[in-house]
């Protein structure tokens, strides 16, 4: 059997998605001996143009990029969104509640006006191009990484959770964080990171986007419980969740 | 001759500029490396010569700007290292705690010494795991002749399995302090959301202390090739933090200190705009900077060349083994006192384990009033010294940011190399000129996306 061949490519984000890839340490070393890496420019100095699998780390943000992610995709037989500026646009999204001229002046004062400064609304992967498999999360988890490039390898479905982030904090016996006056996204945010935040100390921030079918219900329960409104809870989707 | 090389591309920066130098160079030369590989973030190398004259030798850095400090204005005081925090997944670390200081500058806010004993083991985590990271799998492929670790793996598996091993206990370092291995989670304005149980920090010293030989034989494995790192010297200006009281190889406290002060007191902390000066070129979308000269340097060979003195013992060892003394004055030494460095923090996390295990830890409420101002910060990143400051209104809302990455700081200087490196070695050919300026970025351990997302601030001096 061919090895399938895997390019990875990033666009605007921190290459932090790219790291938890690095950071499987030992692991990587048996990833390698069954696919391919053909690119992957943080890492390697090779290049190619012909891959099975393209995995896209960050965010859209100007045209340019836009030419550059629809050749990958022609290019590409699956492509995978990796991490949540590829997924959701994560926090490259706050700039899209800002006038565009008002942020470039206000980062590069008077030198806001040069050319090479222009960039349009940040979108995510799948607002450019069709995208075969989403991996959330800010980082993403390494494990479940893995996990859903094991299974494309045997031809499996990959599994990623639908449920909110409630149902890992509930396993792991972690105390709720609203019992600590914070506004938590735990109840609306697909879960699958195994909770790290709330075990920490803090709250959910939303990193890996709303759960599809988050209960709505309870969430209002609990917000009317400790005294909040919906409200608050919008101002702290701002974060990760953006439009 | 290459002063006047210099002088005529700053000059000229941002423009095309069209260097003409009088070397003896029979071919024609054109490299053009678009997006540089094995480096955090995108950056391209131009370089054209045409019968020996040097028509352009550019740095250029074209990444997507983020505009991360129009995106923090409005948020709450304690989101504000979670957002920065992403700036870098590599540094995440040192965002994340200097955005939290400058927070904690604004306010009012002193925290415990538990606080600063934990926060400075989390930060060492973060030295050690990107210096490994940069030394291990991006710089040592370079020394070997090869194009990335992955074909480093079969011609040196033991090597290469100790660099993994290293990288591993850091992230594992990392994990238990920051409560995760990329963008921490535990730091908050005022204290800590988590702190480490005295068992884990007894598990942690063990595994740190087991480490320490594997550290010994990478560095035996890279002075092996050290022979391949170029020499080439340029003096220019090493920038700093500097701490006296008590005096401390220094990442975290302190003033800001040069080798150009000449006797010249250091620079406070909450004055680093007048240290960084930055300002825009049209080849990047990154902000320059210059404090005495036209450029500066930041990182490890930094640290190292005004702190040098104060390193472990191992760390000296180190820096011995490979010849590396304070002056230094070659670029790609950066990563040899990058090693040293990683011998240092183990040491020194070694011995901040003891004191937090003879006091004991245990959780801290933080409390916090909220009052309008502005706070300053400095620290030392990997890959040098990194500045944030913002400003919060009476609710703790922010109103502005300002943020300056080592990067930023260095861009200027990797160009005043080129200009300096292009002329002296344009004689062996393409291929070795461009695998010499290759190395040459990847030795300042940038990382671009950093320097893009920021900068505010036009200072003149």
């Amino acid at each position: 059997m061919t090895k399938p061949r895997v390019a990875i490519f990033d666009f605007a984000c921190c290459e932090g998605c790219q790291l938890q890839i690095v950071n499987l340490e030992e692991d990587i070393l048996k990833l390698i001996d069954v696919v391919d890496v053909v690119e992957w420019r943080e890492a390697m100095s090779e290049q190619s143009h012909e891959y099975d699998i393209a995995i896209i780390e960050g965010s859209i943000t100007r045209e340019e990029d836009e030419h550059r992610l629809e050749i990958i995709r022609s290019r590409a037989k699956i492509l995978i969104a990796l991490g949540a500026c590829a997924v959701i646009g994560g926090v490259n999204k706050m700039k899209n509640n800002f006038d565009f001229n008002e942020v470039r002046q206000c980062v590069y004062g008077k030198d806001g006006q040069m050319q090479h400064l222009n960039t349009e609304r940040t979108k995510a992967v799948d607002e450019v191009v069709q995208v075969d498999f989403k991996i959330p999360g800010c980082p993403i988890n390494g494990a479940e990484f893995a996990q859903i490039i094991r299974s494309l390898l045997v031809g499996k479905k990959p599994f990623v959770p639908d449920y909110p982030v409630c149902v890992e904090c509930k396993a792991k016996e972690t105390i709720c964080r609203y019992e600590y006056n914070q506004i938590c996204l735990g109840p609306i945010t697909r879960a699958g990171c195994g909770a790290p935040c709330p075990s920490a100390g803090w709250r959910c921030f939303g990193c890996r986007g709303m759960a599809e079918n988050p209960n709505v219900d309870a969430a209002q329960e609990v917000m009317t419980l400790y005294g909040l409104t919906v409200d608050d809870l919008k101002q702290k989707m701002v974060l990760f969740n953006s439009k | 001759m290459n002063k006047d090389v210099n002088q005529i591309t700053n000059a000229q920066a941002g423009k095309e500029g069209k260097v003409v130098v009088n070397v003896k160079s029979g071919k024609d030369i054109n490299i053009s490396v678009h997006h540089i590989t094995r480096v955090e973030g995108h950056g391209n190398i131009v370089v054209n010569i045409k019968n020996g004259i040097i028509e352009k030798c550019q740095w250029q850095v074209p990444e997507a700007p983020r505009f991360f400090e129009a995106m923090v204005r409005g948020r709450r005081y304690d989101d504000i290292q979670t957002i920065v925090s992403r700036i870098c997944g590599i540094c995440s670390i040192s965002h994340s705690l200097v955005a939290t200081k400058a927070v904690e500058d604004a306010l009012g806010l002193a925290v415990s010494e538990q606080t600063d004993l934990v926060r400075h083991l989390m930060h060492y985590s973060e030295q050690l795991q990107s210096h490994v990271l940069h030394v291990g799998y991006l710089v040592a492929p370079d020394l070997f002749g090869e194009k990335s670790v992955v074909s480093l793996v079969p011609k040196a598996t033991q090597a290469v399995l100790k660099i993994v091993k290293a990288h591993r206990v850091a992230n594992q370092m990392s994990a238990l302090l920051a409560g995760r291995i990329t963008h921490p989670i535990t730091l908050t304005p005022g204290g800590m959301t988590r702190v480490p149980t005295e068992q884990e920090l007894r598990d942690l010293k063990k595994t740190l202390e087991d480490v320490v030989p594997d550290l010994v034989d990478i560095c035996k494995v890279v002075l092996s090739v050290a022979g391949n790192l170029p020499n080439f010297e340029r003096p220019t200006e090493y920038v700093s933090l500097r701490q006296t009281n008590p005096p401390t190889y220094t990442f975290y406290h302190g003033t800001i200190t040069s080798t150009d002060l000449n006797g010249q007191p250091d620079m406070p902390v909450n004055k680093w705009e007048n240290v960084a000066n930055e300002y825009m070129v049209a080849q990047s979308t990154a902000k320059w900077a210059k404090w005495h000269r036209n450029s500066y340097f930041a990182g490890a060979l930094a640290r190292f060349n005004n702190n040098g003195h104060l390193l472990s013992p191992l760390g000296k060892k180190v820096a011995e083994m490979f010849g590396l003394k304070k002056g230094c004055s070659n670029p790609y030494m950066n990563s040899v006192a990058q090693l040293a460095e990683t011998a240092h923090v183990v040491e020194a996390s070694l011995e901040l384990i003891d004191k937090l295990l003879t006091r004991g830890t245990r959780f801290e409420p933080v409390q916090v009033r909220l009052r309008a101002g502005r706070g300053y910060a400095a620290i030392e990143a990997p890959r040098g010294i990194l500045f944030h400051a913002y400003e919060f209104d009476k609710k703790g809302e922010c109103t502005w940011g300002n943020c300056c990455i080592p990067t930023n700081q260095n861009h200027a200087n990797i160009q005043a190399d080129f200009e300096k490196l292009v002329p002296q070695f344009m004689h062996e050919g393409e291929d070795a000129l461009r695998q010499k300026m290759e190395m040459l970025v990847r030795a300042y351990d940038p990382c671009i996306s950093c320097s893009t997302h920021y900068l505010h601030v036009e200072f003149t001096r």
